[in-house]
């Protein structure tokens, strides 16, 4: 049991370490330093800007997406590489939120399913962040049972018709193309009926319009289909394939490594520290002890178990199940720190004026973003599920719907 | 990075394992629950001898000197299989106490008893309800001779000796040896929440005692043998929180009711992840322990602390829910669910309940007053 790298671990962290140190813009270190929950806080400059120019520098150094192959515009390392060039960017990798979609689960899926010449073409532009990729899975009606999708693509010759709505779509107003899952077929079941395509996001028919978030924010959007044409070379995988396209997409999701989610346990245990209480520095006090120790001991959890997952890369096996935990419990302890945190404010707690509220409204924001933690990219429920039937091996939820015809389905609306 | 056991690690626990499948099936954990026997001594004469308990004790002194990452890997697999043995009072405690300050006679006398399994240990320290406490010790030695009363004590009746917290003439709390044989020790059986693991009062009248260690020192050496034993005891705990949850799901998997398995039911699948994720955060809590004992790291305080209430939460987590999959029947004596959850609570509470550690871990990562 060591933490050592192996000599050509070493080798590699201390390339990546020399070409950060004379690239990164270190004019936005401390704003980046202040930046959580992908709100970036740079001064004088937009961020997308930023973000931009920082992955064009990466990428003409072949840093910008490393996992991939060189000739996509990768720069052709190791799973364990990858991970070490993480640990070295670390706080300017918060500059790459813009990209993450699209390197992280878009990419992945073009790279499985699209022709060579298209992988050519469009890979090393999603790379070097020269265009954004969002993706269009969620409906209003169909969130974690996806399948139940009802956008639909008829077909026109050469071409598709798309109408319909997606939700949720992160950084659609900012992207140039979109990954899209629709219904060609509703008399199928409902899995066999779907396929998927990549369509130009400037094309006649797309509007986006931003969701106001219960926190005021808006990251996320809806985008509304009206007759968009979709070329049909744009197609990933056979028609009524589109679930197992989806399937590519969303194993890449699960794959990130755990241990890097927030959790606002450090933000708590330091503001533990310094507010006081009658008696003293509210750590002190035994209640507060005992939150603050059950809380410390999830978050080392999660630390040490993605340094497992580390471990098995670093000798070239695939992460184990410890992998899967990460989000399920760093999305429930934000939201139970935030409330601890505000209950230690007392009446303070409510004030969400940054001028006027404890710590800036650190934990406030903290409070009124948690809920969406637990609910993108797989909820609470739906990854209780993943881990019961792939790890524990329980047995699949019964599907009532599961070999009827998509358009026989009972459906709680009118429509 | 290699935050993992290593292949020989590994095997170590694979050929222990399938040694306690033979040799501790639950029906001799059973014997010895109805037996006054405090522990099975053939299981522990057996596995003294292969030098398994005896890992991190060194040759000099008749161990197998291999370390302490061994060491942890047999005591994960004793909380499996609840292995009736001595490891809490004697493995982990009285042999840490001798190796880190008894004399050079103390241990040339005792370690390698301890290591053959010849003789047994333990630590005689609380004294009534509540946490011990350095003003909760009223045990004193005057000339030699202790006059204490220490319950509960853990393998009180079988052991040879007891390390002792008591005040001496000074009345600084200082550690000392007694021999458990003389007649100035009373020793009665008292029935607890486990009694796979057996333990008694001790009634010390002018025993005959020697000191451990310098004066003074006895609740400082407390403290650190502490964190090395609530490592070593968080092992024993994902051990039995790890059989706990495999037989949670092997039940859910083979029950039937309202015409399929419980296992197919939200309900049981979701309590049995929340199971498996408390498991897996004490897991790599208790990796980190094991590193940090290993290579006596100053971050053990504040990783022995973190692996200890990891693995009790993880413990008691799996050992209620299984029985709670396991319904009525889980409520039987005839089925083992109960025999987990008592393990899992007498755990929790053999070194110092959570609130003890619970403190100890944040007074240890405490950041520096602003």
């Amino acid at each position: 049991m060591n933490f050592d790298d192996t000599p050509q671990e070493a080798k590699f962290r201390a390339r990546a370490a020399a070409w950060l140190a004379v690239n990164v813009p270190r004019e936005f270190e401390a704003g980046l330093n202040a930046s959580a929950y992908g709100k970036l806080q740079l001064e004088g400059v937009d961020p997308l800007v930023a973000a931009r120019r920082w992955q064009k520098r990466k990428s003409e150094a072949g840093w910008a997406a490393p996992l991939w192959p060189k000739e996509y515009g990768g720069g052709g390392v190791s799973p364990i590489e990858r991970v070490i060039w993480a640990q070295e960017e670390g706080t300017y990798s918060k500059l790459s939120g813009p990209f993450i979609i699209g390197l992280g689960m878009c990419g992945p899926t073009v790279m499985a399913w699209a022709s060579e010449e298209q992988k050519r073409t469009l890979l090393p532009k999603l790379a070097s962040g020269e265009q954004i990729w969002c993706q269009l899975f969620s409906e209003p009606v169909a969130g974690s049972d996806l399948a139940g999708i009802r956008t639909r693509a008829e077909r026109q010759g050469d071409e598709w018709v798309i109408n319909g709505q997606k939700i949720w779509t992160s950084g659609a107003r900012d992207a140039d193309w979109g990954l899209l899952i629709t219904r060609t077929d509703p008399s199928v079941a409902k899995h066999r009926g779907l396929t998927m395509f990549f369509l130009d996001m400037h094309s006649p028919g797309v509007e986006i319009r931003p969701i106001r978030q219960m926190n005021e924010d808006a990251g996320f959007n809806e985008v509304f289909f009206a007759n968009v044409i979709v070329p049909d070379r744009q197609r990933l995988g056979a028609v009524g394939q589109g679930w197992t396209v989806a399937l590519t997409t969303l194993m890449n999701e699960r794959m990130s490594i755990g241990g890097g989610m927030p959790t606002g346990f450090p933000e708590l245990l330091e503001f533990c520290a310094r507010m006081q209480t009658e008696s003293g520095a509210a750590i002190d006090d035994p209640h507060v002890r005992s939150r603050l120790a059950s809380f410390a001991v999830r978050a080392s959890g999660l630390q040490y178990s993605a340094w497992r997952t580390i471990s098995a890369l670093s000798r070239g096996e695939q992460p184990g199940p410890e992998n899967s935990i990460g989000k399920l419990v760093a999305g429930a302890m934000m939201q139970d720190i935030a409330k601890f945190a505000l209950s230690l404010e007392g009446e303070a707690g409510l004030i969400l004026d940054p001028e006027l509220a404890p710590d800036r409204a650190r934990f406030q924001a903290m409070l009124l973003r948690s809920p969406a933690t637990r609910i993108e990219g797989g909820s609470d429920e739906i990854l209780r599920n993943i881990i019961a039937e792939r790890v524990l091996g329980l047995p699949a939820d019964i599907r009532v719907d599961k070999d009827l015809p998509f358009d026989k389905i009972p459906r709680g609306d009118p429509h | 990075m290699h935050f993992d056991f290593s292949d020989e690690q590994k095997a170590l626990r694979d050929s222990f394992r399938r040694n306690l499948e033979k040799n501790c099936p639950i029906s001799s954990v059973r014997a010895i629950i109805d037996s006054a026997a405090g522990h099975d001594a053939a299981l522990w004469r057996n596995l003294s001898q292969g030098g398994f308990l005896a890992a991190a004790i060194p040759e000099a002194f008749g161990g197998a000197g291999a370390g302490y990452l061994e060491l942890c890997v047999v005591a994960e697999e004793c909380g499996r299989a609840l292995a009736p043995l001595p490891t809490v009072s004697s493995v982990y405690q009285a042999t840490e106490f001798l190796l880190a300050a008894g004399s050079a006679a103390q241990k040339a006398a005792w370690l390698p008893k301890l290591a053959s399994g010849g003789a047994i240990g333990t630590l005689a320290l609380a004294e009534r309800p509540g946490e011990t406490t350095p003003s909760s010790i009223e045990a004193r030695v005057v000339g030699g001779r202790l006059t204490a009363i220490k319950i509960p004590v853990a393998d009180g009746m079988a052991a040879d000796i007891a390390l002792v917290l008591a005040r001496d003439e000074r009345n600084a709390l200082s550690l000392f040896l007694a021999r458990l044989s003389q007649a100035e020790v009373e020793r009665t059986p008292v029935k607890t929440i486990d009694p796979s693991r057996k333990h008694a009062r001790l009634v010390f009248n002018r025993a005959e005692v020697e000191p451990v260690g310098e004066p003074g020192q006895g609740w400082k050496l407390l403290e650190a043998i502490r964190d090395r034993a609530a490592v070593l005891v968080a092992f024993e705990q994902i051990g039995g929180a790890d059989r706990a949850l495999t037989m949670a799901r092997d039940y859910a998997l083979q029950r039937f009711a309202f015409g399929r398995q419980i296992g197919s039911f939200q309900a049981i699948k979701h309590m049995l992840v929340d199971m498996y994720v408390s498991l897996e955060l004490a897991r790599s809590n208790c990796y980190f322990g094991a590193w940090a004992l290993s290579a006596n790291s100053e971050s053990l305080p504040a990783a022995a602390a973190r692996a200890r209430l990891a693995a009790t939460a993880a413990y008691q987590l799996c050992s209620t829910n299984n029985i709670q999959v396991h319904g009525g029947m889980g409520f039987t004596w005839e089925f083992d669910c109960h025999l987990y959850y008592r393990r899992s609570n007498y755990l929790a509470l053999a070194l110092g309940g959570p609130a003890l550690w619970e403190s100890r871990l944040i007074g240890q990562i405490r950041p520096a007053a602003a």
